[in-house]
């Protein structure tokens, strides 16, 4: 298999003096490319610090973090964000769609927003992938109108907008019911298969986890499993 | 950046009552500006036209000519001619320079005129009095006679005097009766009142009188030429100029009103200073407003920005999404506070239709596209300030709120 990323000896701290705290202590790990993985440990173990800093918004304090074979450590804003944009999509908890924009217009924006507009190839994919998500009847439905699952899909098809290698998704079902939780899973499963998406799913689920070929427990801000 | 337009709009149109409200405000600002445009530089004209709107804009005066003096081959003055005090100066080739002028740009009306000091008898009474020759035709080229006029006509022919209406009651005169006037020259000549003025100056009332032009020659004395030459200018404002360029094309001394009228110009630029430090009080209220609402709009909506700098908007693109929407509300704030200025200013008399106990609005100057223009560079630069903040969201501490 072929490396998609690699962090090596990632340490981040927040703080400074007596107020320092420690969060990741040389944390070293691989992805592949098109590996579906799940990402366990208990609260303050690092998981979420480690996706903030796999999905370049944040810096480590120190260490090594490559993607693409692109040194990011060494990248200024401006490139991360052309690279974030470009190579990596992300699923939150929250969904965190913009409430003012319809379902579309939110999948669309990862791409109007690099080109500066929406091209009606942007919309074309968009649609495609709010059908694929199910949600072919909701394209023009305000995001703000959306159920709690549908939104979650919504999510996920603004993730993989523009085609990337990676998915960071942090607890993309920690919000739903089962059943939605499955099916937005499912989907993951999906385009992960078709597609060799690379997905990184933090999840205190078990359930969930077990739907990942890798489980990769994080304790103590180091791998551990 | 098409894109950062659309998103600007949308969030101005997701808060349609905050925006209106927002906008509302900026247009009261445009409206304070434009309407203390519209009544300072009314206010201007109107104390200009009522002070100088009757007088001469440029005025060209016969000079004395210098003493002649006799000088020894040695350098030494043997004598000095006096001036003759009994001899009025004259501009002997007022014929040939007044069409000259006539052709000057702005100039609207030349009146070459014979002027000087006379005493007005009617039985026992006298009064003194300064008479103006005034060509007939063109009686009205700078005080407006024919306007005042309050009985009788202003037309001037020979053997007729205009006067005003505290002389006539003074000398308890009426239309139609005949007086004495005895000019500084000593020449005297019978007169019959063809006309009563009242301008509302009590100096020119009281003391001014109007002939024709050939009976002032008749009582100075002067066969030929004139004493002055008042000429009258579309724009008041213009005065230095055109005296300047009447002076190159003359070469007579051609002398503005603004020589001698410092106290006003400084009263008028008072005035004008006072309106700019208002109308900046109302662009910085403008300013304020809009930087304000943006920046809570900022922190309302950091999640949002946070969650779009995850997807890759870099920060000029936030910053071009909050600067969009202070240009737009800047926009919309002005054209609707210029429109409201405008309309409010429509029941105003026109400048030349001023009354007495109305403001003298002058809707001309409302400087309706400055007031815009201004207001969308101030809503610009007050959105720099929460777009800046904006852009330095940190995604991640957002996107957790």
């Amino acid at each position: 298999m072929t490396a998609l990323l690699e962090v090596s000896d990632l340490v981040k701290t927040f703080g400074t003096g007596e107020a320092e705290t420690r969060v990741l202590r040389g944390l070293s790990l691989t992805l592949d490319v098109g590996e579906m993985a799940a990402l366990l440990g208990p609260s303050g173990s690092g998981k979420s610090t480690l996706l903030t800093i796999l999905g370049t918004l944040m810096k480590p304090t120190s260490g090594r973090h490559a993607m693409l074979g692109q040194d990011l450590v060494a990248a200024n804003d401006r490139a991360l964000t052309e690279f974030r944009n470009l190579h990596i999509g992300f699923v939150f908890q929250f969904h965190n769609l913009l409430p003012d924009f319809t379902a579309l217009e939110n999948v669309v924006f990862p791409t109007a927003v690099r080109i500066g507009r929406e091209t009606p190839a942007a919309l074309q994919r968009g649609r495609e992938l709010l059908t694929r998500m199910g949600l072919e009847a909701r394209i023009d439905f305000p995001s703000a109108n959306l159920s709690g699952g549908q939104k979650q899909r919504v999510a996920v098809a603004r993730a993989l907008m523009n085609r990337p290698e990676l998915v960071l998704a942090d607890e993309p079902t920690g919000n739903l019911d089962r059943a939605s939780a499955m099916q937005v899973m499912d989907l993951i499963a999906e385009i992960n298969r078709d597609e060799g998406t690379t997905f990184l799913i933090s999840t205190h689920d078990e359930k969930i986890a077990g739907l990942c070929r890798r489980q990769i427990v994080v304790g103590d801000g180091v791998v551990t499993g | 950046m098409l894109y950062a337009l659309k998103i600007a709009t949308r969030y101005l149109t997701a808060s349609k009552a905050q925006t209106a409200l927002l906008v509302l405000g900026v247009a009261v600002g445009v409206f304070i500006f434009i309407f203390m445009s519209a009544l300072i530089g009314g206010l201007a004209e109107f104390i200009l036209s009522r002070t100088v709107g009757d007088i001469s804009h440029v005025t060209i005066t016969a000079e004395d000519r210098d003493p002649a003096i006799l000088i020894s081959p040695d350098g030494m003055i043997l004598a000095v001619i006096e001036r003759g005090r009994a001899r009025t100066a004259t501009l002997a080739e007022a014929a040939t320079f007044v069409p000259l002028i006539e052709t000057v740009p702005g100039v609207i009306a030349v009146s070459p005129q014979i002027t000087g000091a006379g005493f007005l008898t009617r039985g026992a009474q006298v009064a003194q009095v300064s008479v103006t020759g005034l060509e007939p035709g063109r009686e009205s080229a700078i005080l407006n006679l024919d306007g005042y006029m309050t009985q009788g006509s202003a037309r001037l022919g020979a053997g007729l005097i205009v006067l005003g209406e505290t002389l006539a009651d003074d000398l308890s005169l009426r239309l139609g009766q005949t007086l004495r006037l005895q000019s500084s020259s000593g020449v005297s000549a019978v007169l019959t009142l063809s006309g009563i003025y009242s301008t509302g100056n009590g100096m020119i009332d009281a003391s001014s009188t109007y002939v024709s032009l050939s009976t002032a020659r008749t009582l100075f004395a002067l066969p030929q030429g004139v004493t002055r030459i008042e000429i009258k200018l579309a724009d008041l404002n213009a005065a230095d100029a055109t005296a300047l360029r009447i002076r190159a094309l003359t070469g007579l001394d051609a002398v503005p009103w603004t020589d001698g009228a410092e106290q006003l110009m400084e009263a008028l630029n008072a005035q004008a200073q006072t309106g700019y430090f208002l109308k900046s009080f109302a662009l910085i209220t403008i300013v304020i407003g809009v930087a304000s609402a943006l920046l809570l709009s900022t922190y309302r909506r950091r999640p949002e920005i946070g969650i779009m700098r995850a997807m890759g908007a870099g920060r000029g693109f936030v910053i071009f999404v909050f600067v969009t929407q202070g240009a737009l509300i800047g926009l919309m704030g002005g054209l609707s506070g210029a429109a409201l200025g405008y309309l409010a200013l429509l029941p105003f008399p026109s400048r030349d239709a001023f009354e007495v106990g109305t403001l003298p609005m002058d809707i001309t100057q409302g400087s309706y596209g400055l007031a815009i223009t201004l207001t969308v560079i101030g809503a610009i630069l007050a959105s720099i300030l929460p777009a800046r903040a904006a852009a330095r969201v940190d995604p991640v501490t957002a996107i957790g709120q």
